[in-house]
């Protein structure tokens, strides 16, 4: 934040018009705002850090697992590395970062609004955050934590104290969701502008929406499942641990309750991300929006009846598993017709490769692997094999980071001229994400391959027989890597150096875009606009192209340059 | 990758089959990845020649509207769905099939433990490594004494999850002789990587002279055998060996010492004494102790008693030459392998 706050004055300090940025000064002004711009700039600071540790974690894993045997770490240094990867990277990154981040940041100001509905709440939301991420730091501190991201009763039980302060954390962070959650429903519902009804939503607003349904609904279960393994293993009361007379597999029943839901809140702005990405770099109106908003509503309602399919071979009754397998089925439907409209959008459409869009390419390969591999282990009689190898780490990782991450850095790269007033390196960009595919692929499809071998997942060591597959593997976690610090690299160099960026760089037809500063004023619109058109009507859109007035804000804003700064391109085709 | 790939002795996907659930297994498995690779290659390459055909050519470009077309949007929401429907239709039937053990399928006893698994046949013999005939049922009743372990044999694609607090099920029937991995696919702690053992799939006739051997080999010294039969037949969870008290008597220095009973007489134990107290544990109560030996020991072969009494020997300084540093031994492992 720091950091954050330096590169702002420095930014601002040649602008004459007062910005977000630079209308304030000082630590303290960061850490009392109740802007909702800056707050998600202070959670993208906190993820990004996360991001990074849970990454490095994950660069240590593969190097562990170059070779059979002790590679770098013994057994119990790799197992409580994987588990930290897992718990960073899904309570701490993945869950946060699009809601809190640039849902803050962004779906205020596609709505037309001044603020979140309760900006308080908003700032205390982040500071439950802070509070949740640094009890997770002093329990890996303690350190023991070994028991996988998944807590495992009864494993989980008979580990020490570390694994209650980090249950605890888990708790905590919990709430910060869902007063997120809250805060975007209140606002969605309240504060739309005039003109913008339901069906002129931008679609990562819907997202959001979906989303936060399921961290209102789905959170609490994770709190009260975390908080019972603590009585568990504090006051010994018998309800997951055998010895007690409790039973393991009502602990995983109650942990995939939450964890199933909450794969639907790490993915589902990343759809809404994705359909913004499309629509702008098609110039096209989203084919069938209607089915997208309203299939991630459906997602979001299905999603709760699924959590069974982590338990097929658990002990659950075959029953539960049939019903179980017959709902996922059901929820990959509309996951494919996104697919199927995102692919319709571009028909016809003036298709701009420039990184975001690379980015949405790139996720409809990627998450195109991860719902069919998805698919695969859904078949009851498939997921036998599958259950607990390779294959399963490789499904999620193509849906989590082929998907969600992809479309992360899809959505950063988009919205970052809004929320640093800056333009980054595109070569760079491009480079980039080309590292960051061929990287991904080759770690992770090597591991769908060695999963239907039988490779069993969290193996601290293998057979001499997967040593190739998993050498792939790690060769690819290194240029994945390359790709991300080369992402890192040109972030950092935009903030201070990067070219100043127009209010709407990219042509876009969003009220983001259309009706904000370049660097949006601390109240985002000079005055409310008036909404008269969906949000990808490009047809309507004359003020993206100079020619319309648009809703305008009156201010130093005015329509974007018809013809938006093209850097080279034909280069990407 | 290619090298990789390469280095797989056989398919790029799915190990060796060896069950005769795998070929099953395997039809549906490549079903559902070719029908994914035509919708996947059909996907990528829309996209990829849309982002072609359609490229920008000048920033003010304004694209046409494209009608929606109903039709289209139908195909794609019915079609996946039939083929979804199929799917789980087809994994539902054989789920079934995994689940559903033939009623004359042999059944062995597996516990698992950290980090080791303990395999017991109806004859009560037992073994670290997995022996089963081929071409005959197998029924697996399992148990954890601990954490969640699952029980994984990857070309027979069986899987399922051992609980410390229920009995689980799983069955094969193998088709092919040799050895094949047993995996533990439940995370259970540090060696869980460790925790594997080996499934040997002979002929019948070979597996029945396994079974013979290993339950009570013939060339065994009687103090090893009882060793082991103290082992398998779980005497150390009421007789301990270094003296300590248990629910039965300790077992050290017990022969050749004198036992005061609860009906107030008292004898030197000898070996005869040793004998009737394993076959007929409630004639004779030592003080102290409730009558709750079960009389199942009454089964033991005469050999498999003989060795008892000699290990019991054993653990007795009375008993001149060897002492209980023998027990200190690994108990079965290798030899039980054979």
């Amino acid at each position: 934040m720091e950091t954050a706050h330096k590169e702002a004055s420095g930014v601002t300090k040649t602008e004459e018009a007062p910005n977000y940025l630079n209308h304030e000064s000082g630590i303290w002004s960061w850490l009392t705002t109740l802007d909702h711009k800056r707050i998600g700039i202070m959670y993208a600071w906190a993820v990004a850090f996360f991001f990074l540790v849970g990454g490095l974690l994950a660069l240590a894993v593969r190097m562990e697992l170059f070779g059979p045997g002790e590679t770098i770490m013994g057994p119990d240094a790799y197992n409580q590395t994987f588990t930290l990867h897992g718990i960073i990277m899904i309570f701490l990154f993945l869950v946060p970062a699009t809601p809190a981040v640039l849902g803050n940041f962004v779906l205020p100001i596609q709505l037309g609004a001044k603020d979140v509905a309760f900006p308080r709440l908003n700032l205390a939301s982040w500071y439950i955050y802070m509070i949740g991420a640094f009890t997770a730091i002093a329990a890996i501190l303690l350190g023991d934590i070994d028991t996988g991201w998944t807590f495992y009763a009864p494993y989980s039980l008979q580990q020490g104290s570390a694994v209650i302060i980090m249950t605890a954390s888990v708790f905590v962070i919990g709430f910060s969701s869902i007063l997120t959650g809250m805060n975007m429903i209140v606002t969605i519902h309240k504060m739309r502008a005039p003109g913008l009804t339901w069906n002129r939503l931008p679609l990562f607003v819907w997202s959001i929406y979906a989303t936060s349904i399921v961290q209102i609904l789905a959170t609490p279960v994770i709190g009260i499942t975390m908080l019972l393994l603590i009585f568990e293993q504090v006051l010994q009361i018998g309800i997951f641990d055998p010895a007690l007379g409790g039973d393991p597999i009502l602990f995983q029943h109650f942990f995939w309750f939450y964890s199933h839901p909450a794969v639907y809140i790490m993915i589902l702005p990343g759809f809404g991300i994705i359909s913004e990405l499309i629509a702008t770099f098609s110039r096209h109106r989203v084919f069938g929006y209607r089915a997208i908003a309203l299939s991630s509503v459906a997602i979001a309602m299905l999603g709760f009846l699924v959590w069974g399919h982590h338990m097929f071979v658990s002990g659950q009754s075959a029953v539960s598993s049939i019903i179980f397998s017959l709902i996922t089925f059901l929820i990959g439907i509309p996951s494919g017709i996104k697919i199927f409209n995102w692919i319709a959008t571009m028909y016809k459409g003036s298709i701009w490769l420039q990184t975001p869009m690379l980015y949405a390419l790139s996720f409809l390969f990627l998450f195109t692997i991860g719902g069919l591999t998805g698919i695969v282990v859904g078949v009851l009689a498939l997921d036998i094999h599958l259950h607990d190898t390779y294959f399963v780490v490789g499904h999620f990782h193509y849906v989590m980071m082929g998907g969600m991450v992809m479309a992360l850095l899809g959505g950063v790269h988009y919205w970052w001229p809004k929320m640093t007033g800056r333009m980054y390196n595109e070569t760079a960009g491009k480079i980039a994400v080309a590292l960051i595919f061929v990287g991904f692929n080759l770690t992770f499809f090597s591991q769908l391959i060695m999963g239907t071998k039988g490779m069993p997942r969290r193996y601290y060591d293998y057979l001499e027989q997967f040593t190739a597959l998993h050498q792939v593997s790690t060769i690819g976690s290194w240029i994945l890597a390359a790709g991300l610090f080369l992402v890192m690299g040109y972030g950092l160099y935009s903030l201070v150096r990067g070219k100043k960026a127009p209010a709407n760089p990219w042509g876009a037809a969003t009220l983001e875009w259309t009706n904000v500063a370049a660097i949006p004023d601390p109240h985002n619109f000079k005055r409310t606009p008036l909404v008269t058109r969906g949000p990808y009507d490009f047809h309507l859109a004359d003020e993206v192209f100079g020619g319309g007035d648009g809703a305008g804000d009156g201010a130093a804003v005015r329509a974007p340059d018809a013809a938006p700064p093209a850097p080279e391109p034909k280069t990407a085709q | 990758m290619v090298s990789a790939l390469l280095a797989q002795s056989n398919s790029v996907w799915l190990p060796t089959d060896a069950s005769t659930l795998a070929p099953e297994y395997d039809s549906l498995f490549y079903f559902v990845l070719w029908t994914s690779v035509v919708i996947f290659v059909g996907v990528v390459a829309a996209m990829v020649w849309f982002a072609y055909k359609y490229r920008r050519q000048s920033p003010d470009e304004r694209p046409e509207l494209v009608e929606e077309s109903k039709l289209m949007e139908i195909s794609w929401v019915v079609i996946p769905t039939i083929l979804v429907l199929i799917v789980f239709t087809w994994g539902f039937r054989a789920f079934i099939k995994f689940g559903v053990a033939p009623p004359d399928a042999y059944q062995i006893d597996v516990r698992a433990q950290q980090w080791s698994w303990l395999f017991t046949y109806p004859d009560g013999t037992q073994s670290s490594e997995l022996h089963v005939p081929v071409d005959r049922p197998v029924r697996l009743k399992m148990n954890s004494t601990d954490v969640l372990h699952s029980f994984a044999v990857p070309a027979f694609r069986i899987k399922q999850d051992v609980l410390p607090n229920r009995y689980s099920y799983v069955w094969f029937e193998s088709t092919k002789t040799g050895t094949f991995k047993v995996y533990c696919t439940e995370y259970c702690g540090t060696q869980h990587s460790g925790m594997l053992a080996d499934v040997v799939v002979q002929s019948q006739s070979d597996f029945e002279q396994w079974l013979q051997e290993a339950g009570t080999p013939e060339d065994m010294p009687l103090p090893e055998l009882g060793q082991r039969v103290y082992q398998q037949q779980g005497c150390q969870a009421c007789h301990s060996l270094d003296g300590s008290r248990m629910v039965g008597p300790t077992l050290q220095n017990a022969y050749g010492t004198e036992r005061q009973f609860a009906d107030g007489s008292s004898t030197v134990a000898d070996e005869n004494y040793l004998r009737q107290s394993i076959l007929n544990p409630g004639e004779r109560v030592v003080e102290g102790y409730q009558n709750v030996m079960p009389a199942s020991y009454s089964s033991l072969s005469d050999r498999q008693v003989n060795a008892l009494v000699a290990f019991i020997k054993e653990q007795s300084d009375a008993a001149e030459g060897t002492t209980a540093a023998n027990s200190s031994q690994p108990p079965l492992q290798g030899s039980a392998a054979q």
